[in-house]
């Protein structure tokens, strides 16, 4: 098993990896009130960099290209392609993958208390109980939880539930992390540590967020409005060009 | 912050019913379950409904919790007391408190001394058998611990939605806690599903 997550190393820049995330002219539609809504068209990109972010108006279309890496929805038309595994047609495996942090770390904590939801994210990989516990309480440390390991996750503050949410998707031991406006219902202290936490990963990342100070700490961005990338180049570029663009 | 309700949260112990697997405690919470509904009278429930708080305040309950898992019942409690109270006298009244009551504090014992993941591999290993009908145990496994984590979730989402009913002056008004109250639930099971499928929990094995 790959421990690479581990590893907390202080921000650096990549250059090459081998992790990549291809959408080929995708197409999102879902049924409206009124006839489809279109929520992404003809979006094309291939992700290779370490980090990519994701930024743009609500209700651009972000969300959406997020989820479509892992199968969470999926394109009506074109194709995803996760490490040369197509997402419609190997979804489990892609799955094993990517990990998904969302907004709302409570929507991700299934289990009563925090020790209980690492485990349950190693239930797959540990079948023996005293290493599984043992990993839990390895993981919770790392993660500066480890004397919060028996409680609930609803008595958690904000940020300590960001953390163990981020700490069960790497429990999994993906090679990408999706993270879905990981920082926006936190304080600016919770907000830093789960950014400083999501930035010294080694895994690749795809960080859809509002932060344009994190969006320009990123290899690459990607600047989607109304279902479509409308930039696509180095990240500070990306911020300029999104702030030029919704300025009056 | 809402306090969030204490059922389904295990609390570390050394006792006994800690050290206890899942099985012997849900069998015996069975059969306490059935001998205090069949027995005639309030005085065998009155007696369960003493004996569980006792042993719940020994497994590490703290009085505030139980009365946090209780509190919810006290509408519905109230209501059945009445009635039971005007049709058949106070031994009935008494007799349906305290089973209600006290299956509530026992059930709350094996939660609390049972953590999460035992309680699953004891849920998978019992339905082990059933693999060949079709049966995927750890499905079963993880819709029953869901199960129990949601009861204080929902409680959460009505409180807040209570708050929310209360601060735009229609407290009184069930339709403004009611209705967006079943549409969060409703949401909150989806995001829930998604963030299973995320995990990718509920997938089949593959390599």
């Amino acid at each position: 098993m790959r421990s690479h997550w581990l590893s907390i190393a202080p921000s650096r820049s990549y250059s090459v990896r081998t992790d990549v995330i291809e959408f080929v002219d995708v197409d999102v539609r879902v049924p409206g009130p009124v006839g489809e809504l279109t929520l992404l068209t003809g979006v094309s990109a291939k992700l290779t960099e370490q980090r990519i972010a994701v930024i743009g108006g609500n209700g651009g279309g972000k969300s959406t290209l997020a989820r479509l890496t892992n199968g969470l929805i999926g394109a009506s038309s074109g194709s995803v392609i996760v490490e040369g595994l197509n997402v419609a047609e190997e979804a489990p495996k892609v799955r094993r993958k990517v990990g998904f942090v969302f907004t709302n770390p409570l929507s991700q904590l299934v289990m009563p208390t925090a020790a209980e939801d690492i485990a349950l994210s190693l239930r797959r990989t540990i079948k023996d109980k005293k290493a599984r516990s043992a990993r839990t309480s390895e993981i919770l440390e790392e993660f500066g939880l480890g004397h919060r390991a028996d409680t609930s996750v609803h008595a958690l503050s904000g940020g300590q539930q960001q953390l163990l949410a981020l700490a069960g998707v790497l429990a999994c031991d993906p090679a990408i992390v999706v993270a879905d406006e990981p920082t926006t219902l936190l304080d600016l202290r919770n907000s830093r540590a789960v950014a400083e936490r999501l930035f010294s990963l080694e895994q690749q990342l795809v960080l859809v967020t509002h932060d344009l100070d994190l969006a320009g700490r990123c290899d690459r961005a990607l600047v989607i409005e109304s279902g479509r990338v409308i930039f696509d180049g180095a990240a500070t570029e990306a911020v300029d060009f999104y702030r030029a663009s919704v300025s009056p | 912050m809402r306090r969030s309700l204490p059922i389904g949260l295990h609390i570390p112990g050394d006792t006994v019913l800690h050290r206890l697997s899942p099985g012997p405690k849900l069998s015996a919470l069975m059969v306490l379950s059935i001998a205090i509904v069949a027995s005639p009278g309030p005085i065998v429930p009155v007696i369960a409904f003493v004996l569980a708080v006792i042993v719940a305040r020994w497994v590490g309950i703290s009085r505030r919790a139980l009365i946090d898992t209780l509190r919810p019942l006290a509408l519905v409690m109230a209501v059945a007391v009445s009635y039971q109270l005007w049709a058949q006298g106070w031994p009935k009244a008494v007799e349906v408190l305290a089973t209600v009551l006290g299956l509530v504090v026992a059930a709350s014992i094996v939660t609390a001394t049972t953590a999460m993941d035992e309680m699953l591999d004891a849920i998978v290993r019992w339905l082990g058998p059933f693999r060949r009908f079709g049966v995927n145990p750890d499905v079963v496994a993880l819709t029953f611990s869901l199960m129990l984590t949601s009861i204080p979730t929902v409680f959460t989402i009505f409180g807040e939605t209570r708050d929310a009913a209360v601060a735009r002056g229609m407290g009184r008004s069930p339709r403004a806690t009611l209705s967006p109250a079943a549409v969060r639930v409703v949401a909150h099971a989806y995001s829930t599903g998604d963030a299973l499928h995320a995990r990718g929990i509920t997938d089949p094995e593959c390599d």
